[in-house]
């Protein structure tokens, strides 16, 4: 049975009953099937062997729907990267749905479609899934919680923590994408710009680097906080110093414009198609030629690279030459006229 | 290629080289206060202060309107924010700054329904597209701000919107460099003067400070070349005994500022004595409401009690301002006083003397 | 204390401007600008062009810091 369109959901598609099947049908079976999920038991049963990784991640993201991308395809790929900076090579996705009564069902289907398209882009199954139905003002919208488990390769060591002295810094491409488009979409920002998220699964890109060198040794995405909390976290789990070079990382004019209007660091801005690796300095640039072969790596460079420190800390080169303290980013990123 | 405005004042090496100039000028250790809380941005983001020669010592004042917003008068906007109906429009960096018993974003996590704005403008949209509701907008900055709350205020009044309110705690830049000027330990050789006040305030508004108080002043941009050719230029005037108000920004700033705006300014507000958080009251330093708009004024509008009010005690940052004294002299730094709890205006702005020095002496 | 930002004035509606920066555009008010016109450069603060910015002068100031590093540089305009 077909759900008809123009409807909205309503609490009743939450309550397990006829409603809650045909929704689940419809809307879910009909755009994620898969083999392991249209058996519909009460768990997905996979079978793998080896090391796995295994992560979840909440998604909540207003607009819901913003250039380059919206909230289906961004829990996709949010947490196939996480499984990706692992080193593993995604495989399995579970996702709960929690929607907000009143939601156009239009709306879900083609969040579930962009999921699904994500899903085949990135090569892994939705096996399972999960749909509550909230009162109207309870959940804004939709909520998505992915959650999702990979195979690492046995020769695989990569960790936030195994960032050595002399490793090079590689970013994948420009900085702040996804952050300036979401903020131009935001109610009272008012800015025309053809800047789109850069939402994108980076499965693919990693298993190039890892074909191209033994030798990387920290990956990470810079999504909430930016580069800025990324490196920070790495300088911490592996007690390092990071300097990276201001006038080497890579900005797209419209983002640079943007953060000079409004007064925001593009440095802390989230990013959610873009990757942080280090690299031991004689593999650095079989990585980087690698990385740029790949569309998701077609603008890396290197941006700096680790020093021994008693305290771990990363500084910037800035565009004058002096060195300053990059800091852990605090609070929310907001307009300021100072 | 057309000029950009920014990238050409960005340039690296010449820089450099210009920085290896001002440490051949400088005779004796020069103090150099940077007014503006967007120079102190600069100074920060391109490590300004870590490349210039030992002799010269970069002092952050009390440059950033925000950051200087009394307790009282963030209580008095948290009330109001608070209050049924009401939607209270602000700033981004606003939501930094503490009140007495709290801050903007713990009164949003309490109800309050806070909106961050990027315009005065968007808060009179806001007003007009909820007809019903009690728009109140936190008006906070210097004279370059004021005028753009002064026009929103102007607009109100002409289409009707009766729904729009102001809550001004604007602040005027020569009253508080005078009153800096007048204090006895004062420990400051020359001012960087902000390019963007005196872009509309004209450069004659800091002739006091220079003539009568006898300190060297440079209008100053805020590109990287902009503040290195200022910092030489005010390092040029003590080296050669002078102390006059000279333009760098010249490309920003016309002689006799902006009159428009001015004027504009001035006919929806005027002069009053203010309180500066750190500073205290400063005679003639704040703007409020003339009374011809006192149907647009909070204050008027809304009766809050705000008697619990209490401006923070131990704090020291109007010594730091000045230069007298280093933060870990005060009694707050670091126990009580943290970027993330800040006390006063050196910690609340992200730059500040204080947040610098927690930051670096961590 | 004040952020503003260059930026070309590209269209006018009596005193509405579009603006671009960067690739980026939005609105701003010339209220407090009112001889702006299309193709000038403004600095905009808070969503108002506030002031007009001078070709002449920005060229001078790079010209000034030429003649006081030596020369050897060049504003790269």
């Amino acid at each position: 049975m077909k759900t008809e369109r123009g409807k909205n959901i309503l609490l009743a598609h939450g309550s397990g009953g006829r409603l809650t099947q045909e929704l689940i049908g419809s809307v879910f079976g009909r755009t994620l099937s898969n083999a392991i999920l249209d058996k519909m038991d009460d768990s997905a049963v996979v079978k793998l062997d080896g090391n796995l990784a295994f992560t979840i991640d909440s998604h909540v993201v207003s607009p819901l729907f913003f250039p380059g991308g919206d909230i289906g395809r961004l829990s996709l790929t949010g947490t196939v990267n996480d499984l990706a900076m692992a080193g593993a090579e995604p495989l399995y996705i579970c996702a709960a749905f929690v929607i907000e009564e009143g939601f156009p069902q239009d709306d879900l289907e083609s969040i579930v479609s962009s999921m699904s398209l994500a899903a085949g882009e990135a090569g892994v199954q939705v096996v399972a899934g999960d749909t509550k139905v909230v009162e109207r003002g309870a959940a804004d919208g939709v909520f998505i919680t992915t959650s999702g488990i990979g195979l690492i390769p046995a020769s695989v060591r990569i960790s936030s923590s195994a960032a050595r002295p002399g490793d090079a810094v590689i970013v994948s491409g420009t900085i702040g994408d996804h952050g300036i488009a979401i903020l131009s979409k935001r109610q009272g920002m008012d800015f025309q710009t053809e800047i789109r998220s850069d939402c994108a699964p980076l499965g693919g890109l990693v298993a190039t680097m890892l074909d191209a060198s033994r030798r990387v040794r920290t990956l990470r995405d810079p999504t909430r906080g930016g580069l800025a909390a990324t490196l920070n976290e790495i300088a911490a789990a592996s007690g390092v110093a990071i300097e990276v070079d201001e006038s080497s990382i890579p900005f797209r004019s419209e983002v640079r414009a943007a953060c000079e209007l409004l007064g925001l660091d593009p440095l802390v801005l989230a990013n959610e198609g873009k990757l942080v690796a280090f690299v031991a300095r004689q593999d650095a640039d079989k990585v980087l030629s690698a990385m740029r072969g790949h569309a998701y790596g077609a603008g890396a460079v290197i941006i700096g690279e680790v020093q021994e420190s008693e305290k771990p800390r990363v500084y910037l080169r800035t565009l004058l030459g002096s060195r300053r303290i990059l800091s852990m980013p605090t609070g929310e990123q907001l307009p300021r006229i100072c | 290629m057309p000029l950009t405005y920014l990238d050409e004042f960005r340039s690296a090496p010449q820089v450099q080289r210009l920085l290896d100039e001002l440490i051949e000028r400088r005779g004796s250790e020069l103090k150099i206060m940077e007014v503006c809380g967007t120079h102190t941005m600069a100074i920060s983001r391109y490590g300004i202060r870590q490349a210039a020669p030992k002799g010269i010592t970069l002092i952050s004042g009390p440059g950033c309107p925000v950051c200087v917003t009394a307790n009282s008068d963030i209580d008095r906007f948290i009330e109001m924010s608070m209050l049924p109906g009401v939607i209270a429009t602000s700033f981004g960096d606003m939501l930094r700054v503490p009140g007495t018993r709290m801050g903007l974003a713990e009164a949003r996590s309490r109800g309050a329904d806070v909106r961050i704005v990027y315009s005065p403008l968007d808060a009179l949209r806001m007003a007009r597209e909820n007809p019903s509701k009690h728009v109140v907008f936190f008006g906070v900055g210097f004279e370059t701000t004021a005028p753009t709350v002064a026009a929103t205020l102007l607009e109100a009044r002409d289409q009707g919107i009766n729904n729009f309110f102001v809550q001004s705690v604007h602040k005027l830049v020569p009253p508080a460099l005078e009153a800096l000027c007048s204090m006895p330990d004062l420990a400051i050789d020359t001012f960087l003067c902000p390019g963007h006040v005196t872009a509309i305030i004209g450069p004659q508004a800091y002739k006091p400070v220079a003539e009568e108080f006898g300190i060297p002043c440079v209008i100053a941009g805020f590109e990287p070349i902009d503040v290195l050719q200022s910092l030489i230029m005010l390092a040029a005037q003590v080296d050669e005994g002078r102390s006059e108000v000279e333009l760098q920004y010249s490309r920003g700033v016309r002689p006799d500022g902006n009159p428009q705006a001015m004027a504009l300014m001035l006919s929806v507000f005027e002069p009053a004595d203010a309180e500066w958080r750190g500073l205290g009251n400063i005679p003639g330093s704040g703007l409020i409401l003339r009374d011809e708009f006192s149907d647009h004024d909070a204050a008027v509008r809304f009766q809050v009690d705000v008697s619990y009010s209490r401006e923070p005690r131990g704090c020291i940052c109007g010594d730091i301002l000045t230069g007298i004294h280093t933060p870990p002299h005060c009694r707050l730094f670091r126990k009580v006083c943290t970027p993330d709890h800040p006390v006063g205006p050196c910690m609340v702005s992200s730059e500040g003397t204080c947040a610098a020095y927690y930051q670096y002496e961590d | 204390m004040c952020l503003a930002v260059p930026a070309k004035i590209i269209e006018m509606d009596k005193q509405i401007a579009t603006v671009e920066v960067g690739g980026l555009s939005r609105q701003a008010s010339t209220v407090l600008l009112p001889d702006a016109a299309i193709g000038d450069y403004v600095l905009i603060h808070a969503g108002f062009a506030i002031s007009l910015l001078d070709e002449e002068q920005a060229l001078e100031t790079i010209r000034l810091f030429d003649e006081m590093t030596g020369g050897m540089a060049s504003g790269g305009a």
